[in-house]
């Protein structure tokens, strides 16, 4: 394994591909991970977009990409990628396509479509092998439609959709342990509030080939309820509480790359937002609160 | 040229391989499957340099379909029915990215009740999406027509993709002796796919299906997919004269058998129009100057040559294998409109059958002709009929009566219907 350039905060990018100006909400986190990848990964890329927020990052007649862009559907962006990987491969195997010209293919997904609709074109990418990376940012909700349920709320969250004392009645699902469990080329959760391990991370994943997760929590203003200006504190809690762990997958083995001790409470990150109010007011759930701090504890057992 | 006893899927495999499609997403479905068995077979022999990708489901097939057409390459892909729905989503949104190719879709009727045997209702869901729409009536035709569909798909003025109809079994699985053309030949009447705006590089970056805000653009794309839609009832004349010319084989969008001084004329499509054609010898035998109408085109509609086809006509039986439930038979309703004021316009007698594969007769098609007689001489248009027999009414009453004494037997309360 070759080290890393990423060794400070000063080796990260400073020239931003991105353009500015989007249709984004202010302080959004999936933008700032976006932003992030696409720092590294470069302009020798072809973003097939599957139904979310950044549907909207490309209206016509603009886009902020300097490469390319395909948006499909919600359900199928995996089975888009596959066709434009496929039909690279058979445009330079031809000679039609001088091999300099090919790019790399990227999904770009919320969690709505990765973790339900989606599931199933991309469990078929992962099973041809397809050579992808799969960019999820995760804002644990349909945030585009305004943050109804999805299969990444967390437990207890308020939601559109779950809007009783309770909150949202199920339980995050494993995105992470799903391609895992697969075997996929490579698979890493990163948030942009620590761009240093996200840079490490792409940079690992982009030289490498075959189906290659990048699942990115994504702080949601809008959504989660908090201010903007916020974003950045909210997501180092999310990895400081431990409720968001980074790890990445390669060569058979899961690896921590970040283990906090101590660990923050959790509820420090959940009381600044407004969707894990109820859990404090008007009085406090001390059950639902230590049952969360549990499970996170749990977790955090089983790695330690 | 060889002339080979193949079947309507041989032939569509056929199609594809000598239109050199470099790409085949796949997934299989009844009773389409032999085409992608057929053409993986070929890819493995060495004998189609392309590369098939069977997906998970026919809405990643769509997918990978337009996206790779987007990218650059000739596609082929199949599919049916339940198949064809389960795609709809990207049926209608890959037309939309105008990335041209080429999908056969064998007919079969739509669930429920589920059932394997054909009949239109599948395919004419896809009527209004942006796919232009071919239907043949022979092996011979859904090889050609795939052909002339690679050529009026990728067509400047056209650029969108188009489903080769074929119907399940009574063409699927039913070989009949067809010229297979020499590849040389193909290649000069089909040069290589010329991508033109399409495709993704790194030296040529492009936005593909961006959104868009407000009525005003969304109007201006959607409507230039209708022009060119419309474009392609020229550009077929021209590209099905060439072929004429090349293979011997004349294809119009509309096929008029019989009609020169037909007083009535039957409507319909696909390959029960060959019991139609059975039927029209016949009863030309018997001095009824009797034709046959079929369309060979749905999309774009071929109206003006429907209508240079009918008026004059005294009387016409439009036979549909579809139904649209609540309103009838669409190709009545599409002629309908099509002849909607025109001097001369005959009446239309409206018959729905050949539904999940029902057989239509001889006899039934001569009563038709009485039907459609009558209503000539009255000038009333007649009730829309089912096709259905009192034999076969009496073969389903006496299923519901089994049906009634098994749940009886069950100790289930039934009513007997």
């Amino acid at each position: 394994m070759s080290e890393s350039h990423y060794r400070h905060m000063k080796d990260l990018p400073s020239t931003h591909l991105l353009g500015a100006g989007t249709a984004m909400c202010a302080g959004c986190g999936g933008l700032q991970a976006v932003h992030e990848v696409y720092d590294v990964l470069g302009e020798k890329t072809v973003f097939v977009n599957a139904a979310g927020c950044m549907t909207l990052l490309s209206v016509y007649p603009f886009t902020p990409f300097r490469g390319s862009w395909l948006y499909t559907s919600m359900a199928s962006a995996p089975a888009g990628a596959q066709g434009v990987r496929d039909a690279l491969d058979l445009l330079v195997a031809k000679g039609r396509l001088p091999a300099n010209d090919d790019l790399q293919v990227v999904v770009l997904t919320g969690d709505g479509a990765a973790y339900g609709m989606g599931l199933s074109s991309t469990s078929g990418a992962i099973d041809r092998g397809l050579d992808f990376i799969y960019l999820c940012y995760d804002n644990e909700g349909y945030a585009n439609t305004g943050q109804q349920s999805s299969p990444a709320t967390p437990h207890a969250a308020h939601t559109a959709t779950d809007s009783g004392v309770l909150g949202h009645p199920g339980f995050k699902k494993d995105l992470f342990g799903i391609w895992v469990a697969n075997r996929p080329a490579y698979a890493a959760t990163v948030i942009g509030t620590e761009p240093l391990d996200l840079a490490r991370k792409i940079e690992r994943a982009k030289d490498m080939r075959g189906p290659r997760l990048i699942l990115a929590l994504a702080p949601c203003p809008s959504g989660w309820g908090f201010d903007p200006g916020e974003m950045a504190e909210i997501g180092r809690l999310a990895v400081r509480s431990g409720v968001w762990p980074l790890k990445e997958y390669d060569d058979g083995r899961v690896v921590h790359t970040e283990i906090r001790r101590p660990r923050v409470p959790v509820e420090e990150y959940l009381v600044r937002q407004e969707r894990f109010r109820h859990l404090f007011e008007p009085e406090r759930n001390d059950a639902e609160l230590s049952a969360i701090q549990a499970r996170i504890d749990a977790y955090w057992e089983c790695v330690d | 040229m060889s002339r080979m006893l193949v079947t309507g899927n041989a032939a569509a495999a056929w199609g594809a391989r000598l239109a050199r499609a470099d790409y085949v997403p796949a997934f299989p479905i009844t009773p389409q499957t032999e085409i992608i068995e057929t053409l993986g077979g070929w890819i493995e022999a060495g004998e189609l340099d392309a590369r098939m990708v069977t997906l998970d489901s026919e809405h990643s097939m769509l997918t990978a379909a337009g996206a790779a057409a987007a990218t650059g390459v000739r596609v082929f892909t199949a599919t049916s029915s339940q198949g064809l729905l389960y795609a709809m989503e990207m049926i209608y949104t890959v037309a939309g990215w105008r990335a041209p190719f080429v999908l056969a879709n064998v007919s079969r009727a739509l669930a429920a009740p589920i059932t394997l045997e054909p009949d239109h209702n599948d395919v004419l869901a896809a009527r209004d999406s942006g796919f232009l729409q071919l239907h043949a009536a022979t092996c011979q035709e859904v090889l050609d027509l795939t052909l002339l569909a690679y050529r009026l798909s990728e067509d400047e003025g056209v650029r969108l993709p188009i489903i080769v109809n074929l119907d399940g079994f009574y063409l699927s699985f039913t070989r009949e002796p067809v010229q297979i053309p020499e590849p040389s030949a193909v290649d000069a009447f089909l040069p290589a796919f010329d991508p033109g705006g399409l495709g993704f590089s790194a030296s040529r970056p492009v936005s593909q299906a961006v959104a868009v805000l407000g009525g005003g653009p969304y109007s201006y794309f959607r409507y230039e997919m209708h022009e060119a839609a419309r474009n392609a009832l020229a550009v077929f004349d021209q590209v099905a004269a060439d072929f004429g010319d090349r293979f011997g084989r004349h294809y119009s969008p509309v096929e008029s058998y019989r009609c020169d001084d037909a007083e009535i004329a039957f409507v319909m499509m696909g390959s029960f129009a060959t019991k139609a054609k059975d039927a029209v010898d016949q009863l030309r035998d018997a001095g009824q100057a009797v034709g046959l109408v079929r369309p060979r085109m749905l999309r774009p509609f071929p109206d003006q040559a429907l209508r240079d086809a009918l008026v004059g006509r005294r009387g016409v039986a439009v036979i549909d294998q579809n139904l649209s439930m609540g309103l009838g038979g669409v190709l009545h309703t599409e002629l309908s409109a099509a002849l909607c004021g025109v001097p001369n316009a005959p009446v239309l007698a409206s018959f729905v059958g050949g539904l999940g594969g029902r057989d239509i007769g001889a006899s039934e098609f001569f009563a038709m002709v009485d039907v459609a007689r009558e209503a000539a001489r009255s000038g009333m248009p007649p009730v829309p009929r089912l096709l259905y027999t009192r034999s076969e009414l009496r073969e389903m009453r006496k299923l519901q009566g089994i049906a009634a004494a098994e749940r009886a037997a069950a100790g289930q309360p039934g009513d007997g219907a």
